[in-house]
C-alpha cells in the first residue's frame, strides 16, 4: 500500500515538473494532457488506498526519511492515510483531475498554458502534502505551499492590475493568519515537546486548560484564514480574479476547506475545549449568513459563488464547533463536488459571453447552452439542499446537529440562511438562463463549452446528485473509526418531520420566489436608478458591508503611513547610509591607495617591504599573545573584562 | 679568544663590504666588494664548522656568481651614471631595520624558548663534509635533485634568455618587419 | 668573551637590513641583484650559526638549498638583465613603469 501512496502524493510533483518544462514554449496540448493523466494517476492511488482503508480499516502510515533531527526536536517526513486524510485526498485528487480535464479546454487559447498546468499540479501536490502529512511541520509546509500556489494562480494574469492586487492581498492575509498558525504549532511543541499528531493529541490530556484553549485559538486563527473566516474574509471575494479553474479546484473544493480538516484532524484538540468550539461554531454560524446576504445583490456570477463558498464553510465550521466533526467533514466533500460543478459551469457561461460576468447583462442563455444550464441549475439545487441531493444530506445533519445540541440561535441562523442560499443561487440561475436576451443587444454570441468538458465535469454532477443517499452511511461508518461517532436523531419523529418538510418547504419557497422575481420581462441591467438600489440595505451589502473599504481607509493607509514613515526615516537614513558608507569605505581606500601603484618596481620594493613588515608585526603579536595567554587573561579578567 | 677576535674582525669586514656595495655609485666597485663580501661570509662558516657549507660558497659565489656578473656586466653601459634620486632616507633604512629585526626574533623564538630539538643530530667522528654527505642523500635526496633540475632548467633558461634574437618580440611587430626578418633569414641560407 | 649565537643572529640582522636598504634604495637593476645576494647570504649565517649551536644538520641543508636557488635566480635573472637592455638600452628602474595602474 505504500506504493500507491508515494504515488498519489508524487505524480501531481512529477506532473508539475514536467509542465515547468515547457513554461517558456508556446502551447503544448500534450503538456495538459499529461499532466491530467498524472493527476488521475494520483486519483487511482488514493481510491485504492481507499478501498484498501474500507477493506481492512488499516491505517497506512510511512516514514519517508527524516527531515530535521536537532535535539530533542525530530520532525521526519511522515505521511499517513487514515479515514480522515484518505477522504481529503480523494476530493482532492477527483476534483483536481476534473479541473485539469477542464482547463485543457478552458485554457484552450491563454499563452501561459503550459504555465497553468505546472502551477495548478504544484497546488495539487502542495495540497496532498497538507492532507497526508502526519505531523503540524508537515502540514504547515503544504499549508504555506498551497497558500503559494493559490498566490500564483490568482495572479497568473499577471498582466492585470487586479489580478496582482487581489493576488497579494490573498498572499498577505494568509500570511497574517498563518503567524496565528506558527504559534500555536510553536505552542504545542513547546508544552508537548513533538508535532507527530500521535504524540501531540496524546500529551494534550495532561496539558493546563489554559494552555490548550491558547493552542486552540491559535490554530483556528490559521484556519481562518485559509477558510476565509471574518475578519479574514475578503480576500477569497477578489481571488476570482484568477481563471476559473482555478476558483473550482483552490477557492471552492479544496484549498479554503483545509482549515475545516485543520480543525477535523485536532478533533481531540478541540474536544478538550468546548469553549472554543462554541466560538467557532458561533463564527461559522455568522459567516454563513454574513456572506450569504452579500450573495444576494452582488453583480458576479464568481463572486456570487464565491460567498456562497464562504457562506458553505460558515456550516463547516459550525458543524465542527459543536464537535459533529464527521458531519463537518461530510458536508466538505458534498460541497467540493457541487460547488466545483457550480465554478465550472460559471466558466462555461463566461467563456460564452466573452468574459462577461454580469447575470443582468445574460439572460436567456439555456437556449444554447443547454448542458452547462442543467448542470448548474443541479448543482445549485445540490446547494440549497433538496431532497435526494448531496446538500440535502449534509447541510440538514448541520442543522439537525444545531437543533439537537439545544443550539437555537445558531439553529435559526442557519436555517434563515438556508432560504439565502437557495435565493441567490436561483437568482443567477434565472438571470443567467432563463427570462428575456438581454445579451444580443449588447454583442455578445454565446456557444456552448466543448463537448470533452461537459464530459468531464458529468462525474462531478452524478457525486453531486449520489453523494448524499449512496455514501453518507458507508462513509459514517468509514470515518468514525477515528472520528467521534456521534449520532445525531431528533427524538421524537414529529419533531424531525416537521422539520424537515418545514426546511424544505421554506427553501423550495425561496427558489420559487427567486425565479418569481427575475425571470420576469421587467428585469433590466441595474442602471443605480431603481428604488431597490438607492436603499440603505443594497448599499450596504453591495459594498459587502463596507469592511474592504474599513480595511483600506484605516488599515492599509495608516500601514502605508507607517512605511513611508520607515522607508524615509529609517531605510534611507540608516540602512541605506550604512551600507553606502561601506562601500564608499572601499572606494576611497581604492581611490587613495591608486597611487601605489605607479608602476615604478622600485616604488613597489618599498611597498613591498612595508607589507612584510606589517605582516611580521602581526606574527610577533600574536605569537608573544599565545606565548603569553594565560597572563593576558589574568590581566583582563582582574580589569573585570 | 681566537674566535671572539676572528668574529669581530670578520663581522667588521663583512660589513663595511656590504655596505659599500649598496652605497656606492660604481658598478665596478660594487661587484669587487660584494665578491670580497662573499668569502668574508665563508670564513663565518669555518669558524662555525661547517667547512663544506664554506667551500660551496667561496666555489658557487666568488667562482661562478660572480664571474656570471662581471660579464653580465659587460653587456652594460655601466660608466653611464644610473640617476640614483632617493625619497626619504629614513624610510628606507627604518623599514629594513624593523624588518631584520623581526626576521630574526621570529626565528630566534622557538630556539629561546627551547623548543626545538635537532632533527639530524651530528654524527660524532665524522668530518662536517662526511656528516652533510649522508643527511644531505638520505634524508633531503628529493630536494637534492629537484635542486638539480632547477639549476638546469636556469640553466636552459639563462641561455634562451641571453641568445640571439630575444630582444625581438614578434608579437610587438607589424607584418612587415616579420616579413623582413624572414627574408633575411632565407637570404643566409641561400647564399 | 665567549661567542653565542645570538651574536651570529645580530650579525644575520645587520646584514639583512643592508640587504634591505640596498633593495629599496638601488636604481640600477645589476646592482639590484647585488642586494639581493646580500639578503641571501645574510640568511644564510644565521642558518648555519642555528644548525651549528643546537648540533642540527637542518641549517646547513637550507643554506645549500638557498644557495642553488640564488645560483639559479642569478642565471635567470641576468638572462632577462640582458634582454630588457638589448631591447631598451637601459636598466634604470625609474624607466619599467609599463605596470603603471
Amino acid at each position: 500500500m505504500e506504493k500507491y501512496l508515494y504515488i498519489a502524493l508524487f505524480a501531481p510533483l512529477v506532473s508539475s515538473l514536467f509542465a515547468a518544462l515547457f513554461t517558456a514554449t508556446p502551447k503544448k496540448q500534450f503538456v495538459g494532457i499529461i499532466a491530467s493523466l498524472l493527476i488521475f494517476t494520483a486519483f487511482v492511488s488514493s481510491a485504492i488506498l481507499l478501498t484498501h482503508i474500507l477493506g481492512t480499516g488499516e491505517i497506512v502510515h510511512v516514514e519517508l526519511m527524516t527531515w530535521m533531527q536537532t535535539g530533542n526536536l525530530y520532525i521526519p517526513f511522515g505521511f499517513v492515510v487514515d479515514q480522515v486524510s484518505v477522504t481529503m485526498m480523494m476530493v482532492v485528487t477527483l476534483v483536481s483531475t476534473i479541473v485539469h480535464i477542464y482547463s485543457i479546454g478552458y485554457m484552450d487559447h491563454d499563452s501561459g498554458f503550459n504555465r497553468f498546468f505546472s502551477y495548478l499540479s504544484a497546488f495539487v501536490f502542495s495540497m496532498m502534502i497538507l492532507v497526508m502529512s502526519d505531523n503540524f511541520a508537515g502540514l504547515f509546509i503544504g499549508w504555506e505551499g498551497v497558500g503559494l500556489c493559490s498566490w500564483l494562480l490568482i495572479g497568473f494574469w499577471f498582466h492585470k492590475e487586479s489580478a496582482t492586487w487581489a493576488a497579494n492581498e490573498a498572499f498577505i492575509m494568509n500570511r497574517i493568519a498563518d503567524l496565528g498558525m506558527l504559534i500555536g504549532i510553536f505552542l504545542i511543541y513547546w508544552n508537548t515537546g513533538t508535532l507527530q499528531y500521535d504524540g501531540a493529541f496524546a500529551a494534550f490530556a495532561n496539558l493546563d486548560h489554559a494552555t490548550l484553549t491558547w493552542i486552540g485559538i491559535f490554530l483556528f486563527i490559521g484556519a481562518m484564514g485559509k477558510s476565509a473566516q471574518f475578519p479574514l474574509h475578503t480576500w477569497l471575494a477578489d481571488a476570482m480574479e484568477g481563471p476559473t479553474p482555478v476558483s473550482a479546484l483552490i477557492h471552492a473544493a479544496t484549498m479554503v476547506t483545509a482549515g475545516v480538516y485543520l480543525v477535523v484532524r485536532s478533533h481531540e484538540l478541540y474536544a478538550l475545549i468546548p469553549n472554543v468550539g462554541l466560538f467557532i461554531a458561533s463564527l461559522g454560524a455568522f459567516v454563513a449568513i454574513f456572506a450569504a446576504t452579500m450573495a444576494l445583490v452582488n453583480r458576479d456570477i464568481k463572486r456570487v459563488i464565491a460567498y456562497s463558498t464562504l457562506s458553505q464553510l460558515g456550516y463547516m465550521f459550525a458543524a465542527a464547533g459543536l464537535g459533529a466533526y464527521w458531519v463537518a467533514l461530510f458536508h466538505l466533500m458534498a460541497h467540493a463536488f457541487f460547488k466545483a460543478l457550480l465554478f465550472l459551469g460559471g466558466g462555461n457561461v463566461m467563456h460564452a459571453m466573452n468574459n462577461e460576468l454580469d447575470p443582468f447583462k445574460m439572460g436567456a442563455l439555456g437556449k444554447t447552452m443547454k448542458g452547462t444550464m442543467i448542470m448548474m441549475t443541479l448543482a445549485s439545487v445540490a446547494l440549497a439542499g433538496i431532497f435526494p441531493l448531496a446538500g440535502f444530506f449534509s447541510k440538514d445533519l448541520i442543522l439537525e446537529v444545531a437543533f439537537v445540541d439545544h443550539h437555537f440561535i445558531i439553529y435559526t441562523v442557519l436555517l434563515f440562511t438556508a432560504g439565502l442560499t437557495a435565493f441567490y443561487s436561483f437568482r443567477i440561475i434565472a438571470l443567467i438562463f432563463h427570462g428575456e436576451d438581454r445579451h444580443t443587444a449588447l454583442g455578445h454570441h454565446p456557444h456552448e463549452a466543448y463537448k470533452f468538458m461537459l464530459v468531464a465535469m458529468s462525474p462531478l454532477l452524478i457525486l453531486a446528485i449520489i453523494a448524499g443517499f449512496t455514501m453518507k452511511m458507508p462513509y459514517f461508518e468509514m470515518v468514525t473509526e477515528l472520528l467521534p461517532a456521534t449520532e445525531y436523531h431528533i427524538h421524537s419523529h414529529t419533531t424531525y418531520w416537521i422539520m424537515t418538510i418545514g426546511t424544505q418547504v421554506f427553501v423550495l419557497l425561496a427558489i420559487f420566489f427567486a425565479y418569481k422575481k427575475y425571470m420576469c420581462r421587467s428585469v433590466k441591467v441595474p442602471d443605480g436608478t431603481s428604488k431597490m438600489e438607492n436603499s440603505f440595505a443594497y448599499k450596504l451589502l453591495i459594498n459587502q458591508y463596507y469592511i474592504p473599504y474599513f480595511y483600506e481607509e484605516y488599515i492599509v493607509k495608516a500601514y502605508r503611513e507607517l512605511s513611508v514613515v520607515c522607508w524615509e526615516q529609517i531605510d534611507k537614513k540608516v540602512v541605506d547610509a550604512s551600507v553606502d558608507g561601506i562601500a564608499n569605505i572601499f572606494y576611497n581606500t581604492g581611490k587613495n591607495t591608486r597611487h601605489m601603484q605607479s608602476g615604478n618596481l622600485s616604488t613597489m620594493l618599498k611597498w613591498m617591504v612595508a607589507g612584510t613588515v606589517a605582516l611580521l608585526s602581526l606574527a610577533v603579536v600574536f605569537g608573544l599573545a599565545a606565548r603569553y595567554s594565560g597572563e593576558i587573561t589574568t590581566i583582563l579578567s582582574g580589569l573585570g573584562v | 679568544m681566537f674566535e671572539a677576535v676572528a668574529f669581530y674582525l670578520f663581522a667588521f669586514l663583512t660589513i663595511t663590504m656590504f655596505y659599500i656595495t649598496v652605497t656606492t655609485s660604481q658598478a665596478l666597485y660594487a661587484l669587487s666588494t660584494l665578491a670580497a663580501g662573499m668569502i668574508f661570509i665563508s670564513a663565518f662558516f669555518f669558524i662555525l664548522g661547517a667547512d663544506f657549507l664554506g667551500a660551496v660558497q667561496i666555489i658557487v659565489y666568488t667562482g661562478a656568481v660572480m664571474a656570471l656578473y662581471a660579464f653580465g656586466m659587460m653587456f652594460f653601459d655601466t660608466t653611464r651614471e644610473v640617476k640614483e634620486k632617493n625619497g626619504n632616507k629614513y624610510i628606507v633604512v627604518g623599514l629594513s631595520a624593523i624588518a631584520a629585526v623581526m626576521v630574526v626574533a621570529i626565528f630566534s623564538a622557538p630556539i629561546i624558548s627551547t623548543n626545538m630539538q635537532a632533527f639530524y643530530p651530528m654524527v660524532e667522528g665524522a668530518g662536517n663534509t662526511q656528516q652533510v654527505g649522508m643527511v644531505l642523500f638520505t634524508k633531503y635526496l628529493i630536494p637534492f635533485e629537484v635542486a638539480a633540475i632547477m639549476l638546469l632548467v636556469a640553466m636552459v633558461a639563462g641561455i634562451v634568455l641571453a641568445g640571439k634574437k630575444m630582444d625581438l618580440s614578434l608579437t610587438l611587430m607589424n607584418a612587415e618587419e616579420i616579413q623582413a626578418i624572414e627574408d633575411e633569414k632565407n637570404k643566409k641560407v641561400l647564399s | 668573551m665567549e661567542i653565542g649565537l645570538n651574536h651570529y643572529l645580530v650579525l644575520s640582522t645587520i646584514l639583512f637590513c643592508i640587504g634591505l636598504i640596498g633593495v629599496m634604495r638601488r636604481k640600477n637593476l645589476l646592482l639590484l641583484f647585488f642586494a639581493t645576494e646580500i639578503l641571501l647570504n645574510a640568511v644564510n649565517v644565521g642558518f648555519a650559526a642555528i644548525s651549528h649551536y643546537y648540533g642540527d644538520l637542518t641549517g646547513q641543508m637550507f643554506a645549500f638549498f638557498v644557495i642553488a636557488i640564488a645560483a639559479s635566480e642569478l642565471a635567470v635573472g641576468l638572462g632577462l638583465l640582458i634582454v630588457w637592455h638589448k631591447r631598451h638600452g637601459t636598466i634604470d628602474l625609474d624607466t619599467m613603469t609599463s605596470m603603471r595602474g
